[in-house]
């Protein structure tokens, strides 16, 4: 692969090199003045970093070049108005002005050769806001183009159009953005939903006309238009909730299929709708409510509350539609899309649920730099509110000296929040080794956040506060003081046990430079001077010393420290303290002046203000409460996660408020579809046989799959909802429903009164999911027609065959897999899995009255009787067998027991048994099923019933036609086959028949009582064709009756089997001509 | 959306502009470039920058900054991850994104982006649905485009537009039909001074190559594919056979692609191929040092380590440094700090080895950390948490590809405290 790399690496440069040299030659012949250009060109750096002076006499080249330009595609050649054009488009690139231009260019717009137009579009939508008469120009020309034929032609005017910022043809840009939005292509009704923005933003008062097209687009149906109307709806008119409701479901549905970044803004767009439409799923977990800003374990006031609304909680079906169809995108490449999913989890799931996102957020610190910072971030803010979710990934947060800064202090934060008793302990031995880190700043940062890890975890403090101390010896500066600051904050909440920490302090206090440490470690000594009662006076000895070269944070420290000794202390500070005062009187800093003012006046007593300084001791020592260390991240959770806003941490321009959820939900019947419109692309149920747009060929795409499948849970769902009904299938995870519902397929078979509707829904579910390479949207029309011609006087046969047709289709799997390589007559790619299933495929058999046989006459089975029948099913067992449906009535009057089979004949029988009944009671009787394979002949199966004390022998005589499963064919695949069956392989015989049995269905009627064949949809009406296939073998058998003149007809049956294919024959004789 | 877009070189000079929407002044950079001075590596640059008027949004990558304008809410993740396509579809076009790349193609790269964003909205990011709007230059076409006066523009609107397979184009025809699968693997950790892993996890990435006519639709298979804790995929993957089946089913693009990343189990232990004694001491007195580093391989499964290289970034106080090494050969830039082994294979026999003195700036104080190795490797072969594709199925076209797979190790963030 790397080869290959290299190679095309080699090639282009190459290219690029042959390209260049062509140029050049050619601009040579043309005329000298091109080399300016050149040399301009190497100017363009300089003239950028020098500015001032140079510009003019760039300017000077530029209207020389210009001239030039002008010339060039003013000429007739091509290839040189081409030529003029690309280095006219290169100067645009590089921020030049060459608006000079504008009439030369504007000419060409209706050039032929597309590249020349697709350039000179350029060209016009960067000019024509500045040169607005001269762009009036080209306007006939994009109209003309809005009507070609060619798609990309009309978007592509469309887009220019609609991006020349000129007022005056505002309607006709509405116009156009009006026939566009109900274009064919919908790749020009894309372009549509873009244009209405940029229209918007041009003259807001069509906002009501656009909100139209809008409306209009949102109904679409394609994937290529959703993600681009709701932009537009976001720009636009992002209020107009009730736009929205009758899209939703389809929005959700869709949401796989739409391109990446449609994705992004339909998820961002439906998280607000679903924040206005649903109740909040959080309350039952008696979890906060993140509006109250209240931590989770407090909520108590939250749980009465719970109480009295005391309703438990059902998640609307759509709220759970959006959850369950947005979980896949988790896995997208697309990084944005993931933080998507990530932020509507957060703000839409319940709060169990949330946790799924976690491992793909985690997986996204992988990425580029600048991804990480936007997750980082987000996480930040996630795991302050709930630790738990990023808990097990903590060691991804780990800190590696290649980080780049902001990154570093990010994940800082969220390992300080994720601290807790348990992990403590190795995330400060991850901190000591950052403490250590040559970045400074980064130290600095981890010194904070030990002392946040100090302030929440009260188990860590003093450990967390000896570590710090130790740093105070540290030999960098920022370290040192950053030590000293966070050990304040420290003292402050338990300052008792500490007055040697502080005595520490005061002694290093001379090595310390940094004014902010300080000015700590002063206010430290003046908070607590009782401790030290020795120490601070002799700091503040010192101070009075260095007053004048401090920093004025120190210097009011300083002051602070004097005032609070002379109240505690004042015998032997009263001087000193004096002295600082007056210093501080003559200070430079009026901040400091006003200080010492206002503290003389406070301390120093004299008449005017006594009664103030009679609770100065109150006022400067007063107990003060600990200054709290909370992340930066505590309160960002107000901006909805992921939005710029969050990530600057103020309100971005058009940014979209997330509202609260409502107390009670709006009507939940907006969003029902009225009519599912039949044969497009979404139809549910047996609706697939319309799949009418061929992009959406794609039965074998998953993503499809699952919206199709979607759709049909969807419409289940909402039916229920609105009768009231819970939709507990619903509710039911994805995976788990489709299990539960192939089970049912399996099971339908023998559950012969299954609702159609039912059947038809698991049939079509178990499709998507399990048989995707043979489902298809063929068969189902087969097999529907099959069902019309055969019984359509019947109600519920049609049920009927829905229900075996998906069973066989579920148990023959392994058949069709292997039959999936052999055809290859296929036409289209997209249609060669439809089509290779198409022909050994089973369908439904025909209805026919069931005729049972005697298996075991009462009086010689001692009372028990046993009748059989072929119910025509596929066996279940094994697709070799014949299935044998074996009634068994005990007419004794005393129980029987352990009824089973014993011995066959001929040994090599292969019978699949029913489980051994235990016991029968009198009078009661029980069905059975069992499997034969009869190696297709009529040879009987003769077997052993037993019941504990006797043995009957019994056997089955099956008829030729119950051997033979049907299949669909069409008509076309029909003469293939029997193209192949001629000679040996084909019998025939002409009989004779009664008038009144010339239509079609009497026909199909006796054949279908003899045989078990597949009605093939027949283009003649005097022709009729059966299509079956043998059990055990698989062998084609093919049955055409051609009806003749006179009440005559051939019947002619090609198989490969010719024993079977002349009984056949001989079966059919009889039952037609008795017809 | 997406206002405008600037590219900037690292010096600072803006070198193509383009604005989908009305044009902003570019000196608006200059908020960018001060923050840019501000930041001591490129890499420090903020990626969103709030002016008064406007939200910064940058990337830097290869060398360049991919700086766009926003003027409007917009989730950062979505510019970010646009203008990454950028920088790969440079890539994807010219064979490198560089700023003498674009520079030799501004009017291609500016046509390009013309297409790929309308009114500042994503239009076309997928480079095949690009690639036959515009098509990348090559000997052979611009030769003739030159002599017949063709144009690399195509006039119709390419199938995959309209398609929901939008990656692929149709008419794909290859006389030689192979598709290539590496399986890439990384091994990021953090092992601590006495060699103990703090922190180690295995990230992987299937990259294809397919070149295969017609609509192909491939199944990949993996033997063991309960190893893969986490995945992301291409979006030809269908996710729903993958959830319950486990194997990759897609059509593939046309050309060189990523199929899917993934993430190894957490719980399994990662099996680190190499160890590193390693002692790196300053005197307390003297303004000398000392460093002595030695690699060896550890747990390799019988493969040879290839490509060891160790870079180490040094403490700013070192003055010069005066090392020996028995095998390869280290560099060292003066101005940077940097100082790069590079080993090449590992031999078990002979075990490579670095040590020498360093020398510390007069009157510098010892430093206080010592600085921590990066390790670089690569195993060919072999995939170090036992992945293996199990086989690759074909439907939909009958001739017979040609397939491989190759398996790579490498070293991710691999670093070693000291």
């Amino acid at each position: 692969m790397n080869g290959h790399r290299g190679f095309s690496v080699l090639r282009s440069e190459a290219a690029g090199a042959v390209r260049t040299a062509l140029v050049s030659a050619e601009n040579l012949q043309l005329t000298l003045k091109t080399e300016l250009s050149q040399e301009e060109q190497h100017l363009t750096p300089h003239t950028h970093t020098n500015g001032g002076p140079d510009e003019t006499h760039t300017k000077g080249y530029c209207t020389e070049v210009n001239e030039d330009l002008k010339e060039m595609l003013e000429s007739n050649k091509e290839s040189l108005k081409l030529e003029a054009m690309k280095r006219v488009v290169g100067l645009i690139a590089k921020g030049k002005n060459a608006s000079e231009l504008f009439p030369a260019v504007v000419k060409n717009v209706a050039s032929k050769n597309i590249e020349l137009k697709k350039l000179v579009y350029v060209y016009l939508v960067r000019y024509a806001e500045e040169q607005q008469d001269l762009a009036l120009l080209s306007i006939s020309t994009f109209q003309r183009a809005l009507k070609d034929p060619n798609q990309l032609i009309r978007a592509s005017a469309l887009r220019v159009l609609s991006s020349i910022r000129v007022p005056i043809i505002v309607p006709i840009m509405m116009l156009a953005i009006k026939e566009a939005a109900s274009d064919m292509s919908p790749y020009v009704r894309k372009t549509s939903a873009h244009a209405i923005q940029k229209l918007y933003s041009l003259d807001q008062d069509q906002k009501e006309l656009l909100i139209e097209v809008i409306e209009k687009l949102l109904k679409d149906k394609s994937t290529l238009v959703a993600g681009s109307v709701v932009m537009a709806f976001e720009e636009v008119c992002p209020d107009r909730i009730d736009l929205i409701h009758k899209n939703y479901r389809k929005l959700c549905n869709l949401l796989v299929d739409v391109e990446e970044w449609g994705q992004v803004v339909i998820i961002s767009m439906l998280t607000r709708y679903a924040r206005t439409q649903f109740t909040s799923p959080w309350k039952e977990d008696g979890v906060f409510d993140e509006h109250n800003e209240r931590a989770f374990y407090e909520s108590d006031e939250e749980k009465t509350r719970d109480e009295t609304e005391a309703k438990p909680y059902m998640m609307d079906p759509d709220h759970r539609l959006l959850l369950r169809n947005t979980k896949p995108l988790l896995q997208s490449r697309n990084t944005a899309v993931v933080m998507s999913v990530a932020q509507l989890y957060w703000h839409l799931a319940p709060k169990n649920e949330v946790s799924i996102v976690t491992k793909s957020l985690v997986r996204l610190l992988r990425s580029h730099r600048e991804v990480q910072y936007i997750v980082l971030q987000n996480i930040a803010t996630m795991s302050i509110q709930r630790k738990g979710m990023f808990e097990p990934y903590m060691k991804s947060f780990y800190v590696r000296s290649t980080d780049a800064t902001h990154i570093k202090s990010l994940k800082l934060e969220i390992l300080t929040s994720l601290a807790n008793e348990a992990n403590i302990s190795t995330i400060l031995r991850e901190f000591q080794t950052y403490v250590k880190s040559q970045d400074k700043q980064f130290a600095a940062g981890t010194i904070q956040a030990i002392g946040r890890c100090a302030t929440n975890i009260s188990e860590v403090t003093d450990t967390c506060l000896n570590g710090l101390v130790l740093l105070l010896s540290n030999r960098d500066e920022t370290v040192v003081a950053e030590s000293v600051v966070v050990i304040r904050k420290l003292l402050q909440i338990q300052p008792t046990q500490h007055s040697d920490i502080i005595k520490h302090m005061a002694k290093l206090f001379d090595n310390i430079t940094v004014p902010m440490a300080r000015a700590s470690i002063l206010w430290l000594m003046g908070e607590y001077c009782e401790r030290v009662p020795k120490i601070a006076p002799d700091v503040l000895r010192k101070m009075a010393k260095s007053f004048t070269s401090e920093e004025d944070i120190v210097k009011l420290q300083t002051v602070n420290l004097a005032a609070k000794l002379y109240l505690t202390n004042s015998k032997q500070t009263k001087l000193l303290t004096q002295y600082i005062l007056n210093l501080g009187k003559y200070d430079q800093n009026y901040d400091i002046r006003d200080r010492t003012r206002f503290i003389r006046q406070l301390i120093v007593p004299n008449d005017k203000n006594g009664a103030l300084s009679k609770y100065a001791h109150r006022i400067l020592l007063a107990p003060k409460p600990a200054s709290v260390l909370e992340s930066a991240y505590k309160d960002r959770d107000r901006y909805q996660l992921g939005t710029l806003s969050h990530t600057i941490n103020t309100k971005a321009s058009g940014y979209l408020e997330l509202s609260d959820w409502p107390a009670v939900a709006p009507d939940k019947s907006v969003r029902n579809v009225e009519v599912i419109e039949p044969g497009k692309e979404w139809a549910p149920s047996l609706g697939k046989t319309g799949k009418s747009k061929p992009a959406k060929s794609s039965d074998d795409k998953f993503y499809s799959d699952s919206g199709e499948e979607e759709e049909e849970e969807e419409g289940s769902g909402s039916s229920s909802s609105e009768d009231g009904s819970g939709s507990s299938s619903s509710e039911e995870s994805g995976s788990d429903a489709e299990s539960h519902v192939q089970k049912n397929s399996s099971q339908s078979s023998e559950e012969s009164d299954k609702s159609s509707s039912q059947s038809e829904k698991s049939s079509s579910e178990s499709d998507s999911e399990k048989e995707r390479k043979t489902k298809t949207p063929l068969q189902k029309k087969t097999v529907k027609p099959t069902a019309k011609d055969g019984d359509s006087d019947e109600n519920g046969n049609v049920a009927k065959e829905a229900n075996s047709s998906s069973a066989e289709e579920s148990s023959s799997d392994s058949e069709s897999d292997s039959d999936t390589h052999t055809d290859s007559d296929s036409g289209t790619e997209h249609k060669k899995k439809t089509k290779s299933k198409a022909k050994p495929k089973l369908s439904g058999p025909a209805f026919v009255p069931e005729k049972s046989h005697d298996l075991l006459h009462r009086m010689t089975g001692k009372g028990l009787s046993a009748q059989y029948q072929f119910p025509r099913q596929p066996c279940l067992y094994q697709p070799t067998m014949v299935s044998v449906q074996i009634s068994l009535t005990n007419t004794t009057d005393h129980p029987l027991e352990q009824i089973h089979i014993g011995d066959r004949s001929p040994t090599g029988l292969n019978i699949h048994c029913f489980n051994t009944i235990e016991c029968l009671e009198p009078e009661a009787s029980v069905t059975v099923f069992i499997g034969i394979d009869f190696n297709d002949s009529t040879q009987a199966a003769n077997f052993q019933l037993c019941t504990k004390e006797d043995h009957f022998s019994v056997s089955i005589q099956p008829a030729i036609g119950e051997l033979l499963l049907p299949i669909t064919m069409t008509e076309l695949d029909f003469r293939k086959e029997q193209s192949k069956l001629l000679g040996m392989n084909e019998s025939s015989a002409t009989i004779t028949m009664a008038a009144e049995n010339m239509t079609s269905q009497p026909i199909s009627r006796p054949v279908a009582t003899v045989a078990n064949l597949g009605v093939v949809p027949s283009s003649q009406d005097n022709v009729h064709r059966f299509a079956g296939k043998t059990a055990s073998s698989g062998a084609v058998v093919l049955v055409m009756v051609e009806l003749r003149e006179s009440s005559t007809a051939l019947i002619t049956i090609n198989t490969e089997k010719s024993v079977m294919g002349s009984m056949l024959l001989r079966d059919l004789k009889l039952a037609l001509a008795q017809a | 959306m997406i206002n405008s877009l600037f590219l900037i070189n690292p010096s600072g000079e803006i070198f193509l502009e383009k604005h989908w929407k009305s044009v902003v002044s570019r000196s608006v950079c200059d908020y960018f470039l001060e923050a840019k001075e501000k930041a001591l590596e490129p890499e420090d640059v903020p990626p969103v920058i709030h002016t008064p008027h406007h939200y910064l949004i940058s990337i830097y990558r290869d060398k360049l900054f991919f700086l766009s304008v926003i003027q409007t809410e917009v989730p950062p993740l979505f510019v970010i991850e646009f203008l990454h396509r950028v920088a790969e579809m440079i890539q994807d076009y010219f064979g490198e994104c560089s700023e003498t790349v674009v520079k030799d193609h501004m009017v291609m790269v500016y046509e390009l982006l013309e297409e790929m964003l309308d009114n500042g909205f994503p239009l076309a990011t997928e480079s095949n649905v690009l690639k036959e709007m515009i098509r990348p230059p090559t000997i052979l076409r611009s030769v003739v485009n030159t002599l017949t006066g063709t144009s690399n523009v195509g006039d119709t609107l390419p199938t995959g537009q309209l398609s929901t397979i939008p990656w692929r184009r149709a008419g794909v025809r290859y006389t030689n039909n192979e598709a290539y699968f590496d399986v890439v693997e990384e091994i990021d950790a953090i092992l601590d001074q006495s060699g103990t892993t703090v922190f180690a996890e295995i990230q992987g990435v299937v990259e294809a190559c397919v070149k295969l006519s017609g609509m192909p639709d491939l199944t990949l298979s993996f033997m063991n594919p309960r190893l893969l804790d986490d995945v992301s995929f291409h979006p030809c993957v269908r996710y729903k056979l993958w959830e319950s089946e486990r194997v990759l089913s897609f059509i593939p693009p046309d050309g060189n692609f990523t199929l899917m990343t993934y993430h190894v189990n957490a719980q399994n232990l990662v099996a680190i191929p190499v160890y590193v004694k390693q002692s790196i001491s300053f005197f307390e007195c003297g303004s000398d040092g000392r460093l002595d580093v030695t690699v060896g391989p550890k747990q390799t499964m019988g493969k040879t380590v290839e490509g060891v290289m160790v870079t180490v970034h040094l403490p700013k106080t070192i003055l010069s440094i005066n090392l020996t090494a028995t095998q390869g050969s280290y560099t060292y830039d003066n101005g940077t700090k940097l100082l790069v082994w590079d080993i090449g294979k590992l031999n078990p026999q002979k075990l490579p080895n670095l040590r020498g003195s360093l020398s510390l700036q007069a009157g510098a104080p010892k430093p206080e950390e010592n600085p921590s190795l990066n390790i670089d490797l690569k195993i060919q072969q072999l995939a170090i948490s036992g992945l293996k594709v199990n086989r690759l199925d074909m439907f939909g076209e009958k001739y017979k590809p040609f397939k491989g797979v190759k398996y790579i190790t490498k070293a991710g963030k691999f670093q070693v405290r000291t």
